[in-house]
């Protein structure tokens, strides 16, 4: 029998929760397993409900599934919110001190939610209570395991006679997910270690926390019974990491010599420049010296002003920002264009518009993305499905930047950024550095924008000797002054545009656009629904239903040519989006010229699962589906 | 060998409107760069739209001609990157005090080595002569259709208490002036403002030529009635000397009471410098010591096409 167990915990905002799901992926990571994690919050600081799901697997695994297999909680609202996710054989560890909660003493459970929730019980003859729900879940054959947090460490401070530990609110994050290993049987000395590794700064916070670990670890696995899982580890495979979302982006930076990043704080994109300014000085081999200057500036528009500047120098520079920041960037980037600027603009998509979903899931910005900034000039837009991709896309962005000296947008979102996962270790010797036409010295006269024949201009850098040139964002001549001459505008417009061309012609199509078979029924996608979309055909072929998946990852310029080759031979093409409009149908279509026959579409904010995509796909398979399936799963 | 004032000068056609003050500027700033001796290639200028943003094509260095209101931001990324360039960046009132206003501030917080220079004329003259935010209260020039509604910004003002290092005004029309002035800004260490008044002939028919040399103030008298006076010819003392906060305090007010100085009397030269004021490549300096030696222009990033980055450490501690 495989392994394929999914945990969830859950609490408020700032008690602990990531770091408990930390721990737990950490431990089970090191016992072998392989883990795909997943954070949900809102937009809050404190108080606020929050969760992690982790899926445990022995097998590859590439995103959630619908059902959980044992939550922990030590609030009521976890409860509340997810009791009938628990699958049949799993199990619930809570808090007994919350039995007779009832739904209105917990004030962050919104009036929507509520309404469902109490015409649910109300259907079952059930009190609005933590008692009522368990129930429900009992009733379905769900475990349930109560434990007195207050009790367990009121007895753990008498054991080990430290009174400090009564109380110890703070600490109900590591008996939940202590009570949790302990429960399903995962041996305990990883725990000890993880617990070292994130408290490594605080020596005496890890001496008691290992403490009630233990602690309540041995109380699981000796009070509780009959639980359906047991994960007692697997072979570890070899060179596997645990990476949370924003490593790809992040550690591909330094690896293909970016030396300046500029943002303004937003989510889910400033974890990217803090960890890059966490870790400003770089190693570089035969012990050169080596940094990264990260600056937050007061708005996403001197953020991309910084960055132009900085790559006018030479510098390989970046931004990264979200939606609403991008927003405010589309002037300079048209600016970038005209001057053929090579920047990268890592864009981490949320869910919009406007602030829209500020936490939360979204691919609402492909068409935005595409067409963003006034007048006609080249950009190229780029996507990356995973976190391990991202590592090595982010080489291939800086890579196109100074190649065709054009603006990237390379495309994460919030599902990548905060999901934390086991992947193949990067290899920073599979990235190649390719800077184009940058020059080391000039001789001789000096044109910028001089004419050649591919369309691209020897390229000198601020402060270099002799290379003196001009930039403006009006129309220019080949030295970069302004000119309004109508027959410069035709040859400069056609040779800033002839680099899309050029693009297509000299990006190998392998990473243009990935095939995982092309069958009747043939999926295209982008971004980070290639895992889920990966799981649930796995999930069909094994029930003998082939599908066919390209996910696409060059958006602009469209690889017309390659996808049409590659769809020639399916007969129904469905389209997965994490948005509403079926925004990369619409560029399909538009491209291809075929029909979309099917949308499989999600909205409310939160990653897709392969479950949802599963169900779906049968449902078009077995002819039972509308056009357009919505999704919906999770809280 | 020495380079002479024409090598600043590029061969574009100026098509700024005869007698603009804009010409001083250029000018001003052309002689200060041939003073310094500072090499073409070692030199970018960057200018923002309207008018003045043409400044950058008219000057024989590197030059950036941005975006409205961003300038400052160019500017800054850039000398970040390449510390090592004279960095000058110029242009209009409407640019940096009205849609560029919070860069002005931002830049202020960072305090990174170079020059500012705004344009000051109180209209938008390649709109054709909307007021622009250094335009008084109730004032009209030519082609407004009714008096400003809008209360003006203190340039100078707004420097002191953003927290440039180095607050000047000249005046377009003494150009030697203005050129010593530019060369104290260069020259400075930290973000240098000048705030240069500069009559735009064609749409503010207030500010004129005329009026900055109190032709209206002279009547029938042939003594000269200039409202603009230089504070060096004054016991005014703008310098900080000590990093000592009452000093300190003491010498930011009495520039920005300075500063509200206008009218009859309007004050030129030097308002306010301190050069104890860390400038921003010192901050960077603390965490990253080798900054100024090996700053991102300057650092060699592949061998032989393959990244030289090792990041084995961090990865190592990612392992399972």
């Amino acid at each position: 029998m495989n392994t394929d167990f999914t945990w969830l915990i859950g609490g408020p905002q700032g008690s602990g929760v990531e770091s408990a799901a930390n721990i737990f992926s950490k431990v089970c990571a090191q016992m072998g397993y392989q883990i795909f994690g997943k954070r949900e919050f809102y937009s809050n600081i404190k108080g606020e409900h929050s969760y992690f799901t982790v899926r445990v697997s022995d097998q590859n695994i590439h995103s959630n599934v619908n059902d959980v297999n044992l939550m922990v909680s030590f609030d009521a609202e976890t409860i509340f919110r997810h009791f009938d996710e628990i699958s049949s054989n799993g199990g619930i560890i809570y808090d007994s001190e919350l039995e007779n909660t009832d739904t209105g003493r917990v004030g962050t459970l919104d009036e929507p939610f509520k309404e469902r929730l109490h015409k649910l019980l109300e259907s079952k003859n059930k009190p609005f209570t933590i008692a009522g729900v368990l129930e429900v879940a009992k009733e379905k054959g769900v475990k349930l395991y109560p434990v007195s947090f207050k009790s367990l460490l009121q007895t753990l401070s008498e054991e080990v006679d430290n009174p400090r530990l009564r109380g110890l609110v703070r600490m109900y994050n590591i008996l939940g997910v202590s009570l949790s290993l302990g429960l399903i049987k995962m041996p305990s000395n990883s725990l000890v270690d993880s617990i070292d590794d994130t408290f490594s700064k605080k020596p005496q916070v890890a001496e008691i926390n290992k403490q009630a670990a233990s602690f309540s670890y041995n109380y699981a696995s000796s009070t509780f019974e009959n639980f359906d899982h047991v994960l007692t580890g697997v072979p570890k495979q070899p060179n596997t990491i645990l990476v949370q979302g924003h490593f790809g982006t992040s550690l591909g930076k330094m690896v293909s010599g970016c030396r300046f990043q500029s943002y303004y704080p937003i989510t889910p994109a400033s974890d990217e420049s803090v960890y890059l300014e966490s870790n400003e000085i770089l190693e570089i081999e035969n012990d050169r010296p080596g940094s990264i200057i990260v600056i937050q500036t007061e708005d996403e528009i001197s953020a991309i002003g910084m960055m132009i500047g900085a790559a006018l120098t030479g510098t390989r520079s970046s931004t990264s920002t979200s939606g609403p920041g991008f927003a405010l960037m589309t002037e300079a980037l048209g600016w970038a264009g005209i001057n053929e600027v090579a920047v990268v603009i890592t864009l981490y998509q949320r869910s919009g518009p406007s602030t829209g979903l500020p936490t939360r899931h979204g691919q609402d910005d492909l068409l935005f993305t595409v067409f963003a900034g006034c007048g006609d000039f080249p950009k190229i837009v780029y996507a990356s499905g995973d976190i391990e991709e991202s590592f090595y896309d982010t080489g291939n962005c800086f890579n196109y930047a100074d190649e065709y000296q054009i603006p990237v947008i390379h495309m994460m979102d919030k599902f990548l950024s905060s999901s934390v996962v086991t992947c193949k270790k990067f290899n920073p010797k599979k990235i190649s550095i390719n800077r184009g036409k940058l020059l080391d010295k000039v001789e001789g006269e000096y044109k910028r924008f001089a004419f050649t024949d591919d369309g691209i201009s020897p390229r000198s850098k601020l402060g270099m000797d002799n290379g003196v040139f001009w930039n403006t964002g009006d129309e220019s001549d080949e030295y970069g002054h302004i000119t309004e001459d109508p027959q410069i505008r035709i040859k400069m417009m056609d040779k800033r545009m002839s680099r899309l061309d050029l693009a297509l012609k000299t990006i190998p199509v392998s990473d243009q656009a990935i095939s995982f078979g092309i069958h009747d029924y043939t999926i295209i996608s982008w971004g980070s629904t290639k895992g889920p979309i990966l799981d649930a055909q796995t999930m069909l072929k094994k029930e003998g239903i082939d599908i066919g998946f390209i996910q696409i990852k060059l958006l602009h310029p469209f690889p017309t040519e390659y996808v049409k080759s590659l769809v020639k031979d399916a007969k129904v093409l469905i389209d997965i989006e994490a948005n509403h409009s079926g925004q990369l149908g619409k560029i399909f279509k538009q491209n291809i010229t075929r029909d979309i026959d099917y949308y499989i579409l999600k909205y409310t904010g939160r990653g897709m699962t392969s479950t949802e995509i599963y169900d779906s796909l049968k449902k078009i398979v077995e002819n039972k589906s509308s056009k357009r399936e919505i999704l919906s799963h999770g809280a | 060998m020495a380079l002479k004032l024409t090598d600043y000068k590029t061969d574009v056609h100026n098509d700024w409107c005869p007698g603009c003050g804009d010409f001083g500027i250029v000018n001003a700033l052309q002689m200060a760069l041939a003073e310094m001796g500072i090499e073409r290639d070692k030199a970018t200028i960057f200018s923002g739209i309207g008018c003045s943003g043409k400044t950058s094509h008219f000057i024989n260095t590197y030059g950036v001609h941005t975006l409205h209101g961003r300038v400052l931001t160019f500017a800054q990324g850039a000398k970040l990157a390449n510390p090592d360039m004279t960095v000058v960046a110029v242009g209009g009132d409407g640019d940096g005090l009205g849609i560029g206003a919070g860069h002005f501030v931002g830049a202020g917080r960072r305090n990174i080595d170079m020059t500012y220079i705004i344009f000051d004329n109180g209209v938008y003259g390649l709109t054709k002569g909307q007021a622009s935010p250094t335009l008084k209260l109730g004032e009209k020039t030519k082609s407004l259709p009714s008096p400003n509604t809008n209360s003006n910004v203190n340039p100078i003002g707004l420097a002191v208490v953003s927290g440039f290092t180095f607050i000047a005004r000249g005046y377009s029309y003494d150009v030697r002036h203005l050129k010593d002035l530019i060369v104290k800004a260069v020259k400075h260490k930290g973000l240098s403002f000048l705030d240069v008044l500069q009559p735009c002939p064609t749409y503010n028919d207030i500010n004129t030529r005329d009026w900055y040399a109190g032709v209206d103030l002279a009547q029938e008298s042939m003594e000269r009635h200039s409202r603009i006076y230089k504070l060096e010819d004054t016991n005014f003392d703008p310098t900080v000397n000590y990093a000592d906060e009452v000093e300190v305090n003491e010498k930011l007010s009495q520039a920005l009471i300075k500063s509200l100085e206008w009218g009859d009397k309007i004050p030129t030269g030097v308002f306010y410098q301190n050069e104890l004021v860390s400038p921003f490549s010192t901050r960077l300096i603390d965490k990253i010591p080798n900054y100024l030696e090996n700053p991102p222009a300057k650092q060699i990033i592949s061998e032989n096409g393959l990244p030289n980055t090792d990041i084995s450490k961090i990865l190592d501690s990612l392992n399972v």
